[in-house]
């Protein structure tokens, strides 16, 4: 199998998965025990108010209808509205999601950096003491719920010693607003404006001539429409993406990540405060997850540190770090990597309950408040992107994977 | 008569086992040790009416939310309630939910597993298709899912976390046939004129049965954290119960006030009992595939 058809294949299979997954939480939410406007006014003293619901998220229409509105809505970005405020799902699930991701990110590194660490030493130490310690450190953290974890350190870090705080993500007014820098029309106007985007264009063309004179030393009609082609392209681009520039008053970027936010601001204190408070729900959730990545370099660096390339780097008289960190750990990573991929379900699950713990602003709390308002189509919607997130991700480490280790294909 | 056959062989594959634990080094220890912890946290559990010193629900038993003295050791609770006999009588609920959802698993992933891999074709792919759709799917997510849907309960959760589970049951078991279909001894009984339903139920299933008890055991440990998880964000029985994961939720608005003997043993508690049963599994995984022994 090439990585062509493996690649093709791989993705093939997504598809479906994703089917399933989606008509699995629509039939979940709907088919079960009645419908979702019945549950959500709990009470059914309101006829009227129901009926108005029902059309206007068009649960009135019939349960097949339904299941293609809420489909071509998936593919158009499109989760329905919110029965607590009308309010588009998909939008309020978009302005949630970075919060959510950069806890994961952050609580993966975490994860993996002490998983990596213990599992080596571990692998080093093999049966002895200090082996046996890392590895029933490890099975421990797999009965630890990750509240508990996380309010045993909000007692011992926020309350007690009052190094960091309890919750909560940063407060409004310190917000990073992320890269921001004032544009307006160049002076003369639209003229200058344009000119400038010439020299745009001339700068590709002159990039590119200087490059094919070197290359094949004399210039064919082909590199001069080519260069041609070079020049409107760098004029559109500059002219195009200045004057939408121009027009949102300058240059805004902002990811929604505080970390990388503040970094663009420029402002260091904004992001201390930021991994300030960030630190306590990525550890958290980190030190929950890395039992899994203990075990596994554990286990793949055992194998590993018995192979003959091994004790030759060892004769030759190389250090013992690089013997291990340099020679075997670079061996025992793949492993490492489709766990990373496999744990993303792991991950996105104990966001849940660490972003309930710490009121940390993510997908998972928004989740959990909209369970308490009985707001069926935001938790359908939640639900689902958890759900497709994890697809695409497993996807993609697979693919990785595929690429990085020709064995797989094979 | 048949049905007494079967037990008898499943019970000959699984005593020598029992037997020898303690002479297999780290991994029989672990099976035992966390035995031990099991089966001491649902004896407490069940004798809690009797050796609790209080009644767990009474309100003002002591003053609100004294620290831990000799009088009440673990404390009192914001409502003035003993937390030691909270803790002494909590694990009922979760342990109701982890054994019926592993009652339902057992039920429904075993057959369809067998099933499934046994008749091989059409059905096995779309099958296989759906419970590994649902394998990647983030269990817990997953669970809350079905809680919000069919609403607070113990059956509810067990119903729900089972939903989660019954695709690693299906899973295992269906590697686990296909790898022992091709062996020789099937292959005899077949060519011997065994009827399709005694193989299957003789010849594979008693070697399926040790990496089922592996799962189940995981299974345990992660219905009881789920179990804790979902009462945590509110989706748990009903409040008058008493329960470690209700007593951390209400530990969790009492953390301001330093209050950390509300949350720490009904924690611990839990840690407790899923320790004992990752300990067991953990062993029991290792004694089955002795690997890197040597």
């Amino acid at each position: 199998m090439t990585l062509r058809t493996y690649i093709i294949s791989r993705i093939l299979l997504t598809i479906p998965m994703i089917f399933i997954l989606l008509t699995t939480v629509f039939l979940v939410m709907r088919v079960l025990p009645g419908d979702p406007v019945m549950l959500h006014f709990e009470k059914m003293e309101n006829p009227e108010a129901m009926a108005l619901m029902r059309t206007r998220l068009g649960l009135d229409k019939p349960l097949l209808f339904q299941y293609f509105d809420y489909v071509i809505g998936l593919f158009r970005g499109d989760l329905g509205l919110s029965m607590q405020d009308y309010s588009p799902v998909a939008q309020q699930i978009f302005s949630a999601f970075p919060a959510t991701l950069e806890l994961a990110i952050c609580s993966m590194i975490i994860a993996v950096l002490i998983g990596i660490f213990l599992g080596v030493e571990s692998s080093k130490a093999y049966n002895r003491p200090k082996d046996q310690l890392i590895r029933v450190f490890g099975i421990v953290t797999y009965a630890i719920p990750v509240f508990f974890l996380g309010m045993i350190l909000q007692m011992i870090f926020g309350v007690g010693l009052h190094w960091l705080p309890v919750g909560g993500r940063i407060y409004p007014a310190m917000e990073p607003t992320g890269l921001s820098i004032p544009l307006s029309l160049p002076p003369g106007g639209f003229i200058t404006h344009f000119l400038l985007s010439s020299l745009a264009g001339l700068f590709l063309l002159g990039v590119y001539f200087a490059v094919a004179k070197v290359k094949h030393k004399k210039l064919s009609r082909k590199d001069y429409i080519i260069s041609l082609a070079l020049f409107v392209t760098g004029w559109l681009l500059w002219a195009g993406i200045g004057w939408y520039c121009i027009s949102n008053g300058g240059i805004r970027v902002a990811t929604g990540l505080f970390t990388i936010d503040s970094l663009l601001e420029g402002n260091l204190y904004k992001f201390g405060l930021t991994l300030k408070y960030l630190f306590l729900p990525s550890l958290t959730l980190g030190l929950v997850l890395c039992g899994i990545f203990i075990r596994i370099t554990r286990s793949n660096m055992l194998e590993t540190l018995r192979l003959d390339f091994v004790t030759a780097a060892k004769a030759r008289g190389l250090k013992e770090s690089t013997v291990t960190y340099g020679y075997a750990l670079r061996n025992a990573f793949l492993p490492v990597l489709t766990m990373m991929g496999l744990q993303f379900a792991m991950l996105l699950a104990g966001a849940v309950l660490t972003e309930t713990t710490f009121s940390w602003p993510g997908l998972g709390r928004y989740l959990i408040d909209r369970i308490n308002f009985r707001d069926y189509t935001a938790i359908q919607g939640t639900v689902v992107v958890f759900g497709i997130l994890v697809s695409i991700v497993s996807l993609a480490i697979d693919l990785l994977y595929a690429y990085l280790d020709p064995r797989i294909r094979l | 008569m048949k049905k007494l056959k079967i037990k008898k062989s499943m019970l000959s594959h699984l005593l020598p086992g029992l037997t020898s634990l303690t002479k297999r080094g780290l991994a029989g220890w672990l099976v035992i040790f966390g035995a031990i912890l099991v089966i001491a946290v649902i004896v407490m559990t069940a004798l809690s009416p009797w050796i609790a010193p209080h009644d767990p629900s009474a309100l003002t038993v002591g003053p609100r939310l004294s620290p831990p003295s000799t009088q009440f050791p673990f404390g009192t609770d914001d409502l003035g309630r003993d937390m030691l006999s909270r803790v002494i009588s909590g694990g009922g609920v979760m342990l109701q939910v982890a054994i019926l959802s592993v009652i339902v698993c057992l039920i429904i992933g075993v057959p369809l597993g067998l099933f499934s891999s046994h008749t091989g074709g059409v059905i096995d792919r779309f099958i296989s298709l759906i419970m590994d759709s649902v394998y990647a799917f983030p269990g817990f997510i997953l669970a809350i899912a079905f809680t919000v849907v069919l609403g607070r309960g113990v059956i509810n959760m067990a119903l729900s976390i089972a939903v989660v589970y019954v695709p690693s049951y299906f899973r295992i078991i269906r590697s686990q046939v296909l790898s022992i279909k091709e062996m020789s001894y099937i292959e005899a009984a077949n060519a011997a004129g065994a009827r399709k339903r005694t193989v299957l139920l003789r010849y594979i299933l008693p070697n399926v049965v040790p990496s089922i008890a592996v799962v189940a055991t995981v299974n345990f440990a992660d219905a009881i954290l789920t179990a804790a998880g979902l009462t945590f964000i509110g989706m748990g029985v009903p409040v008058n119960i008493p329960d470690w994961g209700w007593d951390l939720t209400n530990g969790r608005n009492l953390l301001p006030s330093g209050a950390w003997w509300v949350i720490t043993f009904p924690g611990l508690m839990i840690i407790l009992l899923a320790l004992g049963f990752t300990l067991m599994g953990e062993g029991l995984s290792e004694l089955l595939s002795p690997k890197l022994e040597e």
